[in-house]
């Protein structure tokens, strides 16, 4: 292999300038201050503290110009590599660029004036666009009855296990396992634990397949559910969809979709058609709302027609004069999942960015997402060892297992050197199947360009590990902090300042 | 502990060879996958147990991992230092790091354990 010629050497590599690391509380200087406030009228605003209750001196807080506030927090929201600034290939988790003009949509006044106690016929718009929500999150998913209240990817989850374990209670069938897939999200077999289901895995197949068989084997009178992510954490397809949802339906047991990777089939393929009963979509990942700094999301619910007694209250329906409204209570509705009508925001957002899409942009989505995964599959297949070899979805995995017997590299090491590089990371070490993994998805909004970068990149990475492994075992060696430690930051987390 | 005195299971738990009470823990080569090991949760005690049910669950930077009763019986003693002390698990997976006691169950089935030759013969296949 010979050296891409186009990068920067490893001096060179910085990808922002170099940023000055002082917290604020070390610029605070005794006395100074940002804003002048009125005269204090004295001890008399104290009249009504408890002597007891008052503080004996003032609390140390910085002590900093507006000036130095500005900077502060500028300097630290450079620090942060976000989508606006860096391409951003996590897998699974779908960073892709989300459109300004949705944003703009969701700040217009009529929605963020709004009250949440406002009668329903002085709030026409907002519910018209939850209802239409409703109605196009039916048509993309295949499943009639929408709920939009849940506000994450995981609440989504447990909302739909939480349905799922009422219907078989109604039902009285006794059914308390749910499968879980050995690809699968840790948020399954989490959510399926806290809605009170035993969880059993099942092994995939060489390719990284569900293993039918396997399947069957796991199938008694217990089995409530099979949870499936389509395409699969390998970023595959499970083509034996159709089959495997029989299985499970002869078995007794319902389907349910987690659509963290609905990404890859958006407009083109729908769980409803695949023989799934319950879905939940993650809004913020694939309809347009900035996530990865834990919130706000939103995670839709989708059923069947006749799980629809189930869903949480309230919905938005249409009364007899055409009026939107809330619906009434449900004696089978597993209840509330949030206060009002879950995270409007990202509702407004998602209905904006559907409309600006269309179902022809929508399909472009899928179709850009895969394309570009299969683009950088096919070129890194040369360097990294592809543990599927595709054609993937939406994203494909890399494994390090090899390196990391032969020279101590591991994929914890690529990650931290595409920091140097000024890329954020794929995701490492998930799913769990794979050992030293990278989960790349690029999604469809980065350019070729940007890809082929990330390419030379990823190709100096492979020159370094043969040549150079220190650069990869310091790495980063760009960037304010090198290298952290895991071990003490997970058991000892301090994020306090220790004034004097 | 002798590493060549210990039986294995396929899922990288080790027990002592012989007593009605055995010592079960992860081996090194489990230890070194799961990479720096920062908490280890243990059941309350006493807990029975069918062979390959989850008896304690492992974190690591990297993942969280179920530990495996080799054999059935009883979880009679956990290694309580290492709710403080996780790190031992990595250090000496065979002696401090052991996890819990098993007082094995009258019809507990060990012939299907593996010993050390066997054991590492797995390992390799698997890698």
């Amino acid at each position: 292999m010979t050296t891409p010629n186009t990068l920067p050497n490893r001096a060179a590599a910085t990808p922002i300038p170099y940023i000055e690391s002082k917290l604020i509380f070390e610029r605070s200087r005794e006395g100074r201050r940002g804003a002048s406030l009125p005269a204090s009228r004295g001890k008399s605003a104290l009249k009504r503290i408890p002597e007891s209750m008052r503080r004996k001196k003032a609390a140390p807080l910085p002590e900093v110009s507006e000036l130095d506030v500005t900077r502060h927090y500028t300097l630290l929201s450079q620090k942060n590599y976000s989508v606006d600034t860096v391409f951003y290939p996590l897998g699974s988790c779908t960073m892709k660029f989300n459109p300004r003009a949705c944003e703009a949509a969701a700040a217009m006044p009529g929605f963020t004036g709004m009250h949440p106690y406002q009668q329903a016929e002085d709030a026409q718009g907002t519910l018209g666009v939850f209802f239409e929500l409703q109605q196009t999150l039916a048509d993309v998913t295949g499943l009639p009855e929408v709920t939009l209240t849940p506000v994450a990817g995981a609440q989504g989850e447990f909302c739909g296990v939480t349905i799922i374990h009422a219907w078989h209670k109604a039902n009285k069938t006794g059914r308390h396992v749910i499968l879980v897939p050995d690809s699968a999200h840790g948020t399954n077999p989490a959510s399926a634990a806290m809605a009170g289901f035993d969880v059993r895995s099942v092994a995939s197949t060489p390719e990284g397949l569900i293993d039918l068989e396997a399947l069957k084997a796991a199938l008694d009178n217990d089995v409530a559910a099979l949870m499936l992510t389509n395409p699969n954490t390998c970023g595959l397809f499970e083509r034996n969809i159709i089959e495997a949802a029989k299985i499970v339906h002869d078995a007794g047991a319902l389907l349910y979709y987690d659509g963290a990777n609905l990404n890859a089939i958006v407009g083109r393929a729908r769980p409803g058609d695949m023989g799934f009963d319950v879905v939940h979509l993650n809004l913020h990942k694939s309809f347009s709302t900035p996530h990865g700094g834990g919130g706000p999301g939103a995670g839709p619910v989708a059923v069947r027609e006749d799980l629809a007694p189930f869903l949480p209250r309230p919905r938005v329906v249409r009364d007899e004069k055409g009026l939107f409204c809330f619906d009434g209570t449900s004696p089978e509705s597993v209840g509330r999942f949030h206060a009002f009508y879950g995270n409007a925001a990202v509702l407004i957002r998602a209905y904006a960015y559907i409309r600006i899409m269309g179902g022809a942009g929508l399909r472009d989505v899928a179709t850009y997402s895969v394309l570009n995964a299969n683009y950088l599959l096919a070129r890194l297949k040369k360097s990294f060892d592809a543990p599927f070899a595709g054609p993937c979805k939406h994203e494909f995995i890399l494994s390090l297992k090899k390196e990391a017997r032969a020279k101590h590299i591991i994929a914890l090491d690529i990650s931290k050197r595409l920091l140097d590089f000024g890329i954020h990371p794929p995701t490492n070490y998930f799913p769990l199947l794979v050992p030293e993994c990278l989960l790349i998805e690029p999604t469809e909004t980065e350019s070729k360009e940007t890809l082929d970068r990330f390419v030379a990149v990823m190709e100096q990475i492979r020159h370094e590990i043969d040549t150079d492994p220190d650069a990869l075992h310091n790495a980063p060696s760009n960037l304010p902090i090198r290298r952290a430690d895991d071990v003490l930051a997970v058991k000892q987390l301090n994020l306090c300042y220790a004034c004097e | 502990m002798d590493a060549k005195s210990l039986l294995y299971t396929k899922s990288h738990e080790w027990i002592e060879p012989a007593g009605s009470k055995r010592k079960i823990g992860i081996t090194d080569f489990a230890q070194g996958q799961l990479g720096d090991i920062v908490y280890v949760e243990f059941p309350k005690t006493p807990k029975t147990l069918a062979a390959g049910d989850e008896a304690c669950v492992i974190e690591s930077c990297k993942a969280t991992a179920s530990v495996y009763a080799p054999v059935a019986g009883t979880i009679v003693a956990v290694n309580s230092p290492l709710t403080t002390s996780p790190e031992k698990v990595n250090q000496s997976p065979l002696d401090e790091g052991w996890l819990f006691e098993l007082e094995l169950d009258p019809s507990a089935d060990t012939s299907a354990l593996l010993d050390l030759a066997a054991y590492e013969k797995f390992c390799k296949e698997e890698a």
